[in-house]
């Protein structure tokens, strides 16, 4: 393949840039898995959302489930809680959320949150504390009947996760994540 | 070195580095300007792509360790959970298989390469002896990131060369118990298999280096063995040699990514890919192709000579066939270096390189398998097992010595600028 | 190309034909053969049907199953792409009618009434739960001899589909002067020929939804394209993803070597 090349550097130099530059594609590729094989692996993923039958959580009760490595708790809220969480003036909370941003259109007696401690991680106890909702007994936070902070350290409302009730289940499945 | 460095700092940062820790500097001397023979041909571009191979391992290695359990009942499945489950697991780990396979490949190529051209002669003997240290940390290594798998070949191949240590009378077995943790290969040997397995190729870096530093020290060899006498020989090593050395990678890539991509398995053992059952002996227990040959040597001798076991003498010529490798730089008594000139020893080279394939053979067979009859005489794998392992000595103990005495060499080109002058022909056909 | 660079790659070749050795002449066993419509997923351009794997799934279900486990195996694994192809809610209700291994219920309990263990109700994240257990009970129920979990039988073999599509259509009377073992059956494929398991196959076995006719030709090799699927479910992305990087190497190669013909151009070498 002799050609004469070498008297038109602009052409050479064209074909070392090119060459480079395929290059440098080809590195770029190789650190593509080896920087995605940190992500979540496929058996990790396939948990990341769970289904969960709620059919047989009485009212006033919660069932806790286990959730990307957390618990979450799901109550079937009474009509007292669900009256008393709409009563409360939200927008003066630390964390204003009205009761109906944190439940489904409908469906208010089904609260579903994470139960970690926005303050420092712990899971807070149900039925405790001062506004008839969850306690944290690490540093006393209080959460209401709609899981908002309302007295004590955390700063945030106990996060509420995606989740949506499965179809053609008659509400009694959801599916959290 | 003996070279002035050439290197010339632009920039302030530049400057400041060099007058601090001049790494741009040795990094400008060692690999841009050094002067390198400029006749090297494409056998030489396997030193760079053994610095790929190794950097390959261990980049795949460390992201595999990421996700690899060392535990006997979990590491099987972990393997799996790699090649199902774990984003581009399945092209991690086949790299690092194969890769593996690809290592020994360029390993063996780059000794044969060291062998045909005389690079093993003063003043690089050293040079030559780190390499030896590197082909044996690369065996350590690679064998014992076999059994990290916990197949039925990575659990009985551990056991069987791990059992080699009892030969050694008196001490033996408290050797063999102290290396496999117990009394018999288990979870204490996997784990330490794999801490191990992950701090040896790092070790093989720095002897690399080494290998690298004394190569620099030196000069570099050349196919005509006739050492650079000025600057009429060389040519700078950036951009001659690194454009030569990535074409010679890629096409080495090109046969690690079919390897990889259309036939991963092709180079291992189905063996493999049963877990590990230490109540059930596979029927022929074999070694990756790599260690083939050693594994032909050590099965070679079945018979005792005086108080010395058969086993023990299969161990210890086991041992001395890589020992003699370090001795190859005073066992050649030739002056003349490449073997272009030395019409006698060629064709003993390539009898050996045929007696190096055939030991692989060896070691992949059943010994008592017939390789041919004649009349009721059985040449079986055995007898051609320790006919190949006496071969192989003959060729290093006696013919080497032997043949540089009494060979006439023939005539080399006063220089290698000579030698590569259009018009002028080749003193040797065998390039 | 220079002598020695093609006596290189003639050594090269030899010694890799040679150092594979011959699996087979070892073992005793006949050479297993290939389906007449061969296999689609060799080769460079290799593919799964999904058709066929969904076959082949259910002749694993309804004969294998009750004695294999496939432990590799997630339902969910089911609906992954360059696989059987089922969706993710035909995936659902497969697992939901299995039942899988559970944990201690709020007693502290691990088994029930009549002391088998706690199960509960398969969902896709679930592997495929083992018939047995555990290998005790597996062995007891089987003679002493263990079924071997198929996940990687496709692998774990010399040839392994055709060992396995043989194996399943090879079983036939024994020889007159071969003694059989009790409880064995007589099988050309098998190491030894005679194996634990009796013919698992026959014709009907299965009934296919699509219509197909289930021989025991068809059965064997619907199972068998699904236990190579099992083994190695990554194939066609392995495939596809190897053309693209070696027409890549193809050309980084040429580009390469058009520019070292560029740098060396001016130097004799």
């Amino acid at each position: 393949m002799a050609t004469s090349d070498t008297t038109n550097p602009d052409r050479r130099d064209f074909l070392y840039i090119a060459t480079g530059a395929v290059g440098a594609v080809a590195v770029g590729a190789m650190a593509v898995p080896l920087i995605d094989q940190m992500n979540a692996s496929a058996d990790t993923l396939a948990v990341a959302q769970i289904r969960v039958d709620i059919s047989q959580v009485p009212a006033g009760q919660q069932i806790t489930v286990l959730w990307r490595g957390k618990p979450v708790f799901i109550r079937h809220r009474t009509e007292m809680d669900i009256e008393e969480a709409e009563a409360v003036e939200w927008e003066g909370l630390r964390d204003p959320q009205p009761d109906s941003a944190r439940v489904k259109e409908g469906h208010p007696e089904w609260l579903v949150m994470v139960g970690v401690c926005t303050h420092l991680g712990c899971v807070p106890l149900a039925d405790r504390g001062e506004y008839d909702g969850w306690f944290c007994p690490c540093h006393g936070s209080h959460y209401d009947t709609s899981g908002r902070i309302r007295k004590g350290p955390a700063p945030l409302n106990l996060p509420v996760p995606e989740w949506v009730f499965v179809e053609d289940s008659d509400n009694n499945i959801i599916e959290i994540g | 070195m003996s070279h002035e460095s050439t290197y010339q700092p632009g920039t302030g940062i530049e400057k400041w580095l060099d007058a601090r820790l001049p790494i741009v500097r040795l990094a400008h001397d060692s690999f841009s300007a050094f002067p390198t023979p400029k006749n090297l041909n494409y056998w030489y571009t396997f030193g760079g792509i053994l610095t790929f191979c190794l950097i390959v391992q261990i980049v795949t290695g460390i992201t595999l360790a990421m996700h690899y359990t060392a535990n006997v009942d979990l590491a099987f499945g972990s393997v799996e959970h790699i090649m199902r489950d774990v984003n581009f697991g399945w092209l991690l780990r086949y790299v690092h298989a194969v890769g593996a396979s690809m290592f020994f490949l360029a390993v063996y190529v780059h000794m044969f390469r060291g062998m045909y051209y005389g690079s093993y002669k003063g003043p690089r003997e050293l040079l030559w002896m780190l390499g030896c240290v590197i082909l044996l940390l690369m065996i350590i290594t690679g064998f014992m990131g076999y059994v990290l798998v916990w197949g039925q070949m990575s659990f009985w191949g551990a056991t069987v060369i791990t059992n080699i240590f009892t030969a050694i009378p008196v001490i033996g077995t408290p050797i063999q118990e102290w290396l496999v943790g117990g009394f018999a290969v288990s979870n204490p040997t996997l784990t330490r298999f794999f801490a191990l397995h992950y701090l040896l190729p790092f070790v093989i870096f720095g002897i690399v280096l080494l290998h690298v530093w004394a190569l620099h020290v030196t000069g570099n060899n050349n196919p005509t063995g006739i050492e650079v006498k000025g600057p009429q020989d060389t040519v700078p090593f950036n951009p001659y040699y690194t454009v030569k050395d990535a074409f010679g990678l890629v096409l080495f890539m090109l046969v690690f990514a079919a390897f990889v991509f259309y036939a991963p398995n092709a180079l291992g053992h189905p063996d493999n890919y049963i877990p590990a059952d230490p109540m059930v002996t596979p029927p022929h227990i074999v070694p990756e192709w790599y260690l083939l040959p050693f594994y032909a040597i050590l099965r070679s001798i079945t018979f005792d000579i005086w108080f010395l076991s058969a086993k023990l003498l299969g161990v210890i010529a086991m041992a001395a066939s890589i020992i003699v490798l370090f001795l190859l730089p005073w066992l050649d008594t030739s002056k003349v270096k490449s073997l272009r000139y030395r019409p006698m020893l060629r064709p003993f080279f390539f009898l050996f390189i045929l007696v190096c394939i055939g030991l692989g053979w060896v070691g992949a067979e059943s010994p008592d398998t017939v390789v041919f009859a004649v009349g009721n005489f059985e040449f079986l794998m055995v007898h051609l097992g320790l006919t190949l392992t006496s071969a192989y000595f003959i060729f290093f103990l006696i013919i080497l010595p032997l043949v540089g005495v009494i060979e006439t060499p023939s005539a080399m080109p006063a220089s290698i600028h000579e030698s590569v002058l259009k018009g002028r022909a080749h003193a040797a056909p065998a390039e | 190309m220079s002598l020695t660079i093609r006596t290189g790659t003639i050594i090269a070749a030899l010694a890799t034909a040679l150092s594979f050795g011959s699996a087979f002449a070892a073992t005793d066993s006949e050479h297993p053969h290939t389906p007449h419509e061969g296999w689609s997923f060799s080769g460079v351009f290799g593919h799964y049907e999904p058709v066929t794997l969904q076959r082949g799934y259910m002749v694993f279900e309804s004969v294998c199953a009750s004695c294999h486990s496939l432990e590799y195996i997630a339902y969910r694994n089911m609906a992954e792409p360059g696989g059987p192809g089922f969706t993710m809610d035909q995936v659902r209700a497969i697992a939901a009618q299995h039942q899988v291994p559970a944990g201690p219920n709020e007693f502290g309990e691990t088994v029930d009434e009549y002391g088998m263990p706690l199960t509960r109700t398969g969902i896709p994240a679930d592997a495929i739960p083992s018939p047995f257990p555990n290998v005790e009970a597996a062995r007891a129920a089987n003679g002493g001899r263990l079924p071997p979990d198929l996940s990687l039988m496709a692998k774990a073999r010399h040839n392994g589909p055709s060992y396995i599509y043989s194996l399943l259509t090879g079983y036939e009377e024994a020889p007159e002067d071969v003694e059989m073992q009790p409880g064995t059956h007589y099988n050309p494929y098998f190491p030894g020929h005679q194996i634990g398991m009796a013919a698992p196959l026959y014709e009907g076995a299965v009934e296919y939804p699509d219509g197909t006719e289930a021989t025991v030709e068809q059965m064997a090799y619907d199972v068998a394209n699904f236990l190579m699927w099992a083994a190695e479910p990554k194939l066609e992305k392995r495939k596809r993803m190897g053309f693209q990087v070696m027409l890549f190497l193809l050309f980084l190669a040429g580009l390469l070597y058009w520019s070292y013909r560029q740098v060396w151009a001016d130097v004799e070498h």
